[in-house]
């Protein structure tokens, strides 16, 4: 089983390497990616850099074009599905049915992979991908149970990846617009949830307030931890009950799903956070190794180790972690 | 232009959506989509219901009836429904996952791509066309300007005449799908004792910020804008790009009343302030969805 690990800049790819990823997956420095932030990403010269550095040490590099393209600006996606073919990058993952249409056609031969933010939960709509654009992978998105990964393993025609570790997007990739609801600027065309330029913090009478768009998603109090107002993991009033709406501040992490995910014949575990520091990406990529390993060695004895835990932890958001949709009671 | 009633996307009682799609015959709508598209656990009506329902919709009126189906499909089950809805052999289907669009392909038959499929440009509606795609429902949130020149790029390629564009014009919005069941959440239960509460709340259930500021619409698995959408003023523009169907979204307060207004629009414009605490206008102007322009 693959260990794919995020890098946002050529230090973290070179982390990522370092500490045991198998796969490396990094985006343009553009709104052709889903992570387009500012300071973050991959100009063309550092992409021929992030190739080689990969290339030179046997690993492999993908390349996310993972928005959908606009009505005037599909050439700027086209280019760059060429210029990831061009330094030589092993997978191409996109969303946009256009986009994978013109990967297919005009360089059949590079490895196409579904991405999450095309919300691929079935076997039909795997099966879509599959016919039309002759994909090898498909990666599911963070809304499927542990059973539900199981049943689509056994009859998938192509290969599954799955979210390892990470930010826990709560929502069907792809299908969530509550971020262009609230700001005007969605995900699926700007690359970015919840973007920093409408966040705003302020200090009042009643706490610390965070804003985004100048709608209040969260007020700490002074023993609070206040986190990033990313809008689904704010508190709400829901008939003058206020707490957590939709999802806690939390982290994803799968570490004790390993032997499960290997027995299913899951291609590739992958870890999220282009956003984040080489720090992270070495910490993170060095855990998942050890665990890897461990598992690959004795998957019976396979047991998490508690420092694993809080490394990860420590890592996470509001410093708290859980399996998510992969766990039934969760949903 | 012509108008359509939206499916419901809320859980209904039974005997309430009869009566629903009994007044729907009724109303201003040209064609009625009804079926349910947010959650396989709301069974009131099942696969077989809703054809045999849109069935005698359909026999009973010159209305176009068009069977709805889910958006978030995670199990064999639903895939099961969803293959028993598009083999109705009669009925249009509109497609809003792309596994309902793979199973139209291989019956060689007509759908409607609906608005959770995400069609952004015009690569991707020649991809659909492909597959047999005979309607567009724009996804909710493109604004005019980016439908204008999508239409006129399929006006250049001579596309424009294999589909029908319609445009999601009024209602509560769907703005997102999850696994997890916020209805069932707001009653502290997990989504497996869900206990079908979504039913004990025919409009969703209403969230807000701290400061009273209407946010989102919890309805089950499935988050909707908080406010009502509303294109009123805007449907002598939506005519004048070659917009074909507005969608009123159905729901049990106003939709008729809308469908009546949205009519008479067509006929005579007029224009209706919107009233910017309980209505939003704002992914069509290029701004904040829940904003008004």
């Amino acid at each position: 089983m693959e260990l794919l690990c995020p890098a946002g800049n050529l230090p973290a790819l070179k982390k990522a390497i370092d500490n045991g990823a198998d796969a490396v997956y990094i985006g343009m420095k553009d709104d052709t990616n889903a992570r387009h932030f500012a300071g973050l990403n991959f100009n063309d010269g550092k992409l021929a850099k992030a190739a080689d550095y990969v290339h030179q040490h046997g690993k492999k590099l993908h390349v996310a074009i993972n928005t959908f393209a606009h009505p005037c600006g599909e050439a700027r996606w086209r280019k760059a599905v060429d210029n990831a073919v061009a330094i030589g990058c092993d997978a191409l993952i996109i969303a946009d049915l256009g986009i994978l249409d013109y990967a297919a056609t005009k360089y059949p031969d590079v490895g196409r992979h579904v991405s999450v933010q095309a919300s691929t939960t079935n076997l039909e709509a795997i099966k879509f991908f599959k016919n039309n654009f002759a994909v090898e992978r498909v990666v599911l998105p963070r809304v499927l149970s542990v059973q539900q990964v199981r049943q689509l393993a056994k009859t998938s025609p192509v290969k599954l990846e799955v979210f390892a570790f990470g930010s826990l997007c709560i929502m069907s990739e792809g299908r969530c617009y509550l971020s262009s609801y609230m700001t005007g600027e969605s995900p699926n065309t700007a690359g970015a949830c919840s973007p920093a330029k409408y966040v705003r913090w302020q200090e009042t009478d009643k706490g610390l307030e965070s804003r985004l768009n100048n709608v209040l998603i969260d007020r700490y109090q002074s023993d609070e931890n206040a986190g990033y107002p990313t809008l689904c993991k704010g508190r709400f009033e829901v008939d003058d009950n206020v707490y957590h709406a939709l999802e806690e501040p939390t982290s994803l992490n799968t570490l004790e799903l390993i032997p499960e995910l290997v027995k299913m014949g899951i291609a590739s575990v992958k870890i999220e956070g282009r956003q984040r520091s080489p720090a992270y990406v070495e910490q993170v990529a060095k855990t998942w190794r050890m665990a890897l390993d461990r598992c690959a060695k004795n998957p019976e004895q396979y047991q998490v180790e508690q420092a694993w835990m809080n490394t990860l932890a420590n890592l996470s958001e509001g410093s708290q972690t859980t399996l998510g949709a992969y766990h039934r009671k969760w949903q | 232009m012509k108008l359509s009633l939206g499916p419901s996307l809320f859980f209904w009682p039974k005997n309430d959506v009869e009566a629903y799609y009994q007044q729907a015959l009724t109303s201003k709508a040209d064609i009625i989509y009804l079926g349910e598209t947010v959650c396989s656990k709301r069974r009131e009506l099942r696969a077989k219901d809703w054809i045999n329902l849109a069935k005698e919709l359909a026999s009973n009126s010159n209305k176009q009836i068009v069977l709805s189906t889910m958006t978030l499909l995670e199990s064999p089950a639903e895939i099961q429904t969803l293959r028993r809805l598009c083999a109705n052999g009669e009925l249009l289907i509109e497609a809003n996952d792309l596994s309902a669009v793979q199973m139209m392909h291989e019956q060689q038959l007509p759908f409607v791509a609906g608005p959770a499929i995400n069609c952004y440009n015009i690569a991707t509606l020649k991809v659909l066309l492909k597959q047999g795609m005979s309607r567009w429902v724009m996804p909710v949130e493109l604004s005019g300007d980016w439908l204008r020149t999508l239409l006129q790029q399929a006006e250049q390629e001579n596309i424009r005449d294999q589909f029908e564009c319609e445009v999601f014009a009024w209602g509560y919005m769907p703005l997102a799908y999850s696994a997890r069941c916020f209805t069932a959440r707001s009653e502290d239960r997990p989504k497996d004792d869900c206990q079908y509460c979504c039913i004990n709340y025919p409009q969703g259930r209403k969230m807000d910020s701290r400061e009273g500021e209407r946010v989102f619409i919890l309805n089950g698995i499935q988050t909707m804008s908080g406010y009502q959408y509303n294109l009123v003023n805007e449907v002598p523009e939506m005519a004048s790009i070659g917009v074909d169907i507005a969608r009123i979204s159905a729901d049990s307060e106003q939709a008729f009343t809308m469908l009546d207004r949205f009519g008479k629009q067509l006929v005579h414009a007029e224009k209706y302030p919107l009233d910017g605490v309980e209505e939003c206008n704002g992914y069509w102007h290029k701004i904040a969805g829940m904003s008004v322009a």
